[in-house]
């Protein structure tokens, strides 16, 4: 059985000799790469000191830690309503920092977008600018406001507005661009002017797709903004982080856990008002 | 009935129902605005009265402590680059073997993640909100209770990342599992294959190059990510970055964002290059 097995596959391989070739070529290059990746990854292992011992031990410790999270307790009411007002304030942070993002891109991506551009320079200037601001992780832009405005919210909503920028500014000059520019062309031809071809022309088509982008960002901003406050910048992180560092880990389970509830509540809202702005149109 | 003036008086009347709606949208985010300005303390004022420390800082971070130009000497600027060159390594490292981790778990989770691979809904309920929970909390959160658990330095940061990835990739390995062509698998059954055959010879070459995009997609993220984890104290070179803009060490601190900024688009382009190619082969294959 296997001898007649292995005579047929020798013909085979005798008669198509270049399909062979090209199957054991990508195996011995699949298993080479594999290779370097364990060869990296024990690299790294060694070099970042993960040893087992320490592994084993921190897992202990984990364990307790959580079974000393159960049940989440916020430890009494006025807690409570200090935690929910921390709350208010993350999405106040998360509402300011997204609407002002959007207002300074919405000009700003007219400027980056191929078709409504003043000139090429501009449009790669504004791009990179986007660039570069998206490249910052929003923590850092927290601690660079924390040194120019001082430690609190405003720190927190301008760390947002510059960050987002970024993100809108890509967003909405790709929208822009793949706007139809039939409307444009009818508007033009009626003998209106270029800002009447933008209002009326690109404009109807654009917001539904603009309000849908910064609805879905808010949602993201909202988990953003509860972690801005562990380096500071105002918001429920502040008081996330100072409740890990002297470990009242009941408290921290229930903040943890009304920050989750928080942000999917926010999730179902946008989601919502996505649904009624766009309507059936998929997007 | 249809004549002309009803039928433009009709087109009036919805144009002007709009316009109501509207102007109740832009009231109702107007007193959420007012009230949200309140709640995070800030005002018009204070912002036009910080606009000048803004670009006074910016100003700053541009200029070396002699008050030159940081690219009139680069030396100068970039004096402690060994160190922060091996920083940026170790960040690097701490997002690989994150990625891989996580990467290794999600592919593990992923099967258990769908219904065509698993009948049991219950494995199947219980895999996904368990990939919902870890990639809902934000890897920072992750890394703050783990620099507790596992004292400081970069092991409890790539756990972070590790969980996090978990998360993140589970669900999109899941997407893919599930839209996979089923045939090969009832092939891979009709020939009386068992659970892990289907996996491998029907399952994985539909999915393998799919999964691998994913993944460093996943793995540039990690590498913005793992930069900022030093600011808890979970390694890499947030802790550096930490101190130096703490500290208003102004020079430093914009060399280690070109730094960083570099290393991240330098990332992003190789592994933009790798994931064309990846998809370009299942397109051709």
């Amino acid at each position: 059985m296997s001898t007649a097995h292995d005579k047929a596959q020798a013909t085979l391989l005798a008669r198509y000799p270049q399909h062979f070739q090209a199957f054991y070529k990508g195996r011995i290059s699949t298993v080479l790469l594999g290779l370097l990746a364990v060869a990296v990854f024990a690299f790294g292992v060694h070099s970042l000191d993960m040893s087992y011992r320490r592994i084993v031990g921190g897992l202990g410790e984990l364990g307790s830690m959580v079974l000393r999270m159960i049940p989440p307790d916020p430890g009494s009411w006025h807690q409570a309503g200090v935690y929910a007002y921390a709350m208010l304030e993350t999405l106040a942070i998360a509402l300011l920092g997204t609407l002002m993002a959007a207002t300074a891109a919405f000009p700003l991506g007219f400027l980056a977008a191929r078709n409504t551009t003043i000139n090429q320079v501009v449009k790669f200037f504004a791009r990179r600018s986007f660039d570069t601001l998206r490249g910052v992780d929003i923590l850092i832009w927290a601690l660079i406001w924390i040194n120019v405005v001082g430690l609190g919210p405003f720190a927190g909503v301008l760390a947002l507005f510059v960050s987002d920028l970024g993100i809108f500014g890509k967003l909405f000059s790709e929208a822009i661009e793949a706007a139809d520019d039939k409307p444009v062309e009818g508007v033009l031809s009626t003998g209106g002017s270029p800002i009447a071809a933008v209002r009326f022309g690109i404009l109807p088509q654009l917001l539904p797709v603009l309000l849908s982008q910064v609805l879905y960002a808010f949602e993201s901003n909202t988990r953003s903004a509860s972690i801005i406050g562990i380096v500071g910048a105002g918001g429920i992180g502040l008081i996330l982080s100072e409740q890990i560092r002297t470990l009242e880990l009941q408290q921290m389970s229930f903040v943890i856990l009304m920050i989750l509830a928080t942000v999917s509540l926010i999730d179902l809202v946008c989601a919502r008002l996505r649904f009624s702005i766009i309507g059936a149109r998929a997007l | 009935m249809n004549s002309p003036s009803t039928r433009s008086q009709a087109y009036a009347q919805a144009v002007a129902a709009k316009r109501r709606q509207i102007w109740l949208g832009l009231l109702v985010l107007g007193v959420c605005v007012v009230f949200a300005g309140h709640i995070a303390e800030i005002s018009a004022f204070k912002f036009l009265d910080n606009i000048g420390s803004f670009t006074s800082y910016f100003y700053r971070i541009a200029h070396l402590e002699n008050g030159q130009w940081v690219v009139s000497d680069p030396v100068e600027w970039f004096w402690g680059w060994k160190k922060w060159l091996a920083l940026m390594g170790e960040t690097l490292l701490m997002a690989y073997v994150g990625t891989l981790l996580g990467a290794i778990a999600a592919l593990v989770l992923c099967f258990l993640a769908s219904k065509n691979m698993t009948q049991n809904t219950w494995v199947v309920f219980a895999t996904r909100r368990l990939l919902e929970f870890s990639r809902t909390v934000p890897e920072i959160v992750f890394a703050l209770i783990f620099v507790v658990a596992f004292s400081l330095g970069p092991l409890p940061g790539i756990l972070a990342l590790a969980i996090h990835t978990t998360g993140a990739l589970g669900k999109l390995f899941a997407e893919v599992v599930e839209n996979v062509d089923m045939k090969p698998v009832d092939g891979v059954l009709a020939t009386g294959g068992n659970w892990l055959h289907k996996v491998r010879f029907a399952v994985l070459p539909q999915v393998a190059s799919n999964f691998a995009s994913y993944a460093l997609l996943r793995f540039e993220i990690n590498v913005r990510g793992a930069a900022v984890l030093g600011f808890v104290g979970a390694g890499g070179i947030g802790q550096t970055l930490l101190e130096v803009i703490r500290k208003f060490y102004y020079a430093d601190v914009s060399a280690l964002l070109v730094l960083i900024i570099a290393t991240v688009m330098l990332i992003d382009a190789l592994t933009e290059r790798v994931r064309h190619r990846l998809l370009g082969l299942e397109r051709a294959g």
